[in-house]
C-alpha cells in the first residue's frame, strides 16, 4: 500500500509529463500547418511537370536513344531504396510503419535475388533499418539542422542520387515515405523515381489531354527538352515525397502526442481516486483508534 | 479570344506569380522570344536570364532572372517551370563575386567529371548574372 506522500509525488509526476505532451502537441499541430501548407504549395509545380513529361514522354518513349532515366538501363539487378523517415521519435508509429513497408519491400527484393542498396534520409529510420540491413545502408542524409524545408535540401540529394545512376551503381530507384492525408491518416507509399514510371501515367486519357489538344512547337527539341527535364523531375518528386512525409511526422506526433494527454489525464485520475481513497481509510483508522480508546477508559 | 496574357510562374516551392500581362519576353535556351496574347502554342528550355514582364504596351517592365526552367506556351497562357527566381535588386555584387570566385576554385578541385560539370551549370548562371547586373 503506497503511503498518501507516495501518491501525491506520482500525481504530480503524471500532471508533468502531462504538461509537456500537452505542449508538443501544441507544437506540432502549429508545426503541421506550416509543413501541409509548404506541401499543398509545391503541389501545382509537380503537376505541372507531371502533365509536360507525361505528354513529351509518351511520343519519346518508343524512340532509340531515349534517356535511360526515362526508359530504365533494361535490367532491374540492383535497386536503390530510399527511404524517409522522420529526424525525432515522439510521433507514434509513424517511422515504424515506414520502416516495415520499406523492410517488406526489401525481403521481397532480396528473395528475387536482387542487390539492394539503402539510402536513408532522417536519423529515425536507421536506427530502424540497421538492425537488420546494416551492411546494404550506403548512405544516411541527415537534415535534422534544417528547419524549413526547401526545395534546396532536396537537390543535393537528387544530384547525389543521379550520379550514382550515371555511373550504373543501380538501376530501379524506390522511394518509401509517408503521404500526408490528414492528421490521423498517413498513408505509407511507393513511389518509384526512376525509370519515371510514366507508361501508366499515360494510359491515362485526361493527363494527356492538355497536351494532346494542341501541337505544340518544340525548341531546342523535344528530346533535349526531356533530357533537361528529367533530372530535375527526381529532384522535385523527392522534394514532394519528402515535404509529404514532413507534414505526416507533424500530423502523426500530434495525434501521439494527443493520444498521451488523454491517457496522462486518465491516469491522474485513477490516481487520484486511490489518493482520496487512502486518505479516507487513515482518517476513518485514526478515528477508530481514538473512539475505542475513549471506550476503554 | 483574350487581348491579356495569362502568365504563371511556378517555382518547386510554391506559385511565384499569375498575372495578367500585355507582353512577356523570355530568355528561351536558343534565345529570347517574346510572348504575346494568342501566342501559337510552344515549348522551351530556359536559359539563365532576364524575364521581362511588361504589363501594358506602354508600360516598364519587371525584369526578373530565371536560373533556367522550362516554358510552357499554351492556348491558356505562358506557364514558366522556373527551378529559382531572383528579383534583380536584391542582388549584392560583391557577394556575388566573391561566390563566383569560391565556384571557380571548386571547379579546379572537382574529383571528376560529374562533379565538375555540376560545379560548372552553377558557374553559368551566376556570370549570367553578373552580365546582366553590369549592363
Amino acid at each position: 500500500m503506497p503511503s498518501l506522500k507516495d501518491l501525491k509525488i506520482r500525481i504530480n509526476s503524471v500532471k508533468s509529463t502531462q504538461k509537456i505532451t500537452k505542449a508538443m502537441k501544441m507544437v506540432a499541430a502549429s508545426k503541421l500547418r506550416r509543413a501541409q501548407e509548404a506541401a499543398e504549395s509545391a503541389r501545382p509545380y509537380a503537376e505541372r511537370m507531371e502533365k509536360v513529361l507525361t505528354g513529351l514522354g509518351a511520343s519519346v518513349v518508343d524512340q532509340p536513344g531515349a534517356s535511360p532515366l526515362l526508359i530504365g538501363t533494361g535490367r532491374s539487378d540492383v535497386e536503390l531504396v530510399i527511404v524517409a523517415s522522420s529526424e525525432r521519435g515522439l510521433c507514434g508509429g509513424f517511422n515504424t510503419n515506414i520502416a516495415k513497408q520499406a523492410k517488406a519491400h526489401i525481403a521481397q527484393l532480396l528473395a528475387a535475388g536482387k542487390t539492394v542498396k539503402i539510402l536513408c534520409v532522417g536519423r529515425k529510420g536507421v536506427a530502424l533499418l540497421r538492425r537488420d540491413y546494416g551492411d546494404l545502408i550506403i548512405d544516411t542524409k541527415d537534415l535534422s539542422g534544417v528547419k524549413r524545408l526547401g526545395f534546396g535540401d532536396a537537390q543535393p540529394i537528387a544530384r547525389e542520387v543521379l550520379a550514382m545512376f550515371d555511373r550504373g551503381e543501380f538501376d530501379v530507384a524506390t522511394l518509401f515515405y509517408a503521404k500526408f492525408q490528414s492528421a490521423l491518416v498517413q498513408i505509407n507509399t511507393k513511389q518509384q523515381l526512376i525509370p519515371a514510371p510514366l507508361t501508366v501515367a499515360a494510359n491515362d486519357e485526361d493527363a494527356g489531354d492538355d497536351l494532346a489538344g494542341a501541337i505544340y512547337e518544340y525548341e531546342p527539341s523535344e528530346a533535349a527538352i526531356l533530357e533537361d527535364l528529367l533530372p530535375r523531375n527526381v529532384a522535385v518528386q523527392l522534394y514532394r515525397g519528402l515535404l509529404e512525409n514532413a507534414a505526416s511526422e507533424q500530423g502523426s506526433r500530434m495525434t501521439a502526442m494527443d493520444n498521451a494527454t488523454r491517457n496522462a489525464g486518465d491516469m491522474i485520475d485513477g490516481l487520484t481516486i486511490t489518493y482520496n481513497r487512502t486518505r479516507q481509510a487513515n482518517i476513518t483508522k485514526e478515528l477508530i483508534e481514538i473512539i475505542s480508546g475513549a471506550e476503554a477508559l | 479570344m483574350t487581348d491579356t496574357l495569362h502568365i504563371e510562374i511556378v517555382s518547386p516551392e510554391r506559385l511565384l506569380k499569375s498575372a495578367e500581362t500585355a507582353m512577356v519576353v523570355v530568355p528561351g535556351s536558343d534565345g529570347d522570344f517574346g510572348v504575346l496574347p494568342n501566342h501559337a502554342p510552344f515549348m522551351s528550355t530556359l536559359r539563365p536570364g532576364v524575364l521581362e514582364i511588361f504589363d501594358d504596351e506602354a508600360g516598364a517592365a519587371e525584369r526578373l532572372f530565371v536560373k533556367g526552367g522550362l516554358a510552357q506556351v499554351s492556348p491558356d497562357g505562358l506557364t514558366l517551370l522556373a527551378e529559382e527566381v531572383i528579383d534583380l535588386s536584391s542582388v549584392d555584387t560583391g557577394d556575388l563575386a566573391s561566390q563566383i570566385k569560391d565556384m571557380q576554385e571548386d571547379i579546379e578541385d572537382a574529383k571528376d567529371d560529374v562533379e565538375r560539370a555540376g560545379y560548372e551549370k552553377e558557374l553559368a548562371w551566376m556570370t549570367a548574372l553578373q552580365d546582366v547586373l553590369a549592363a
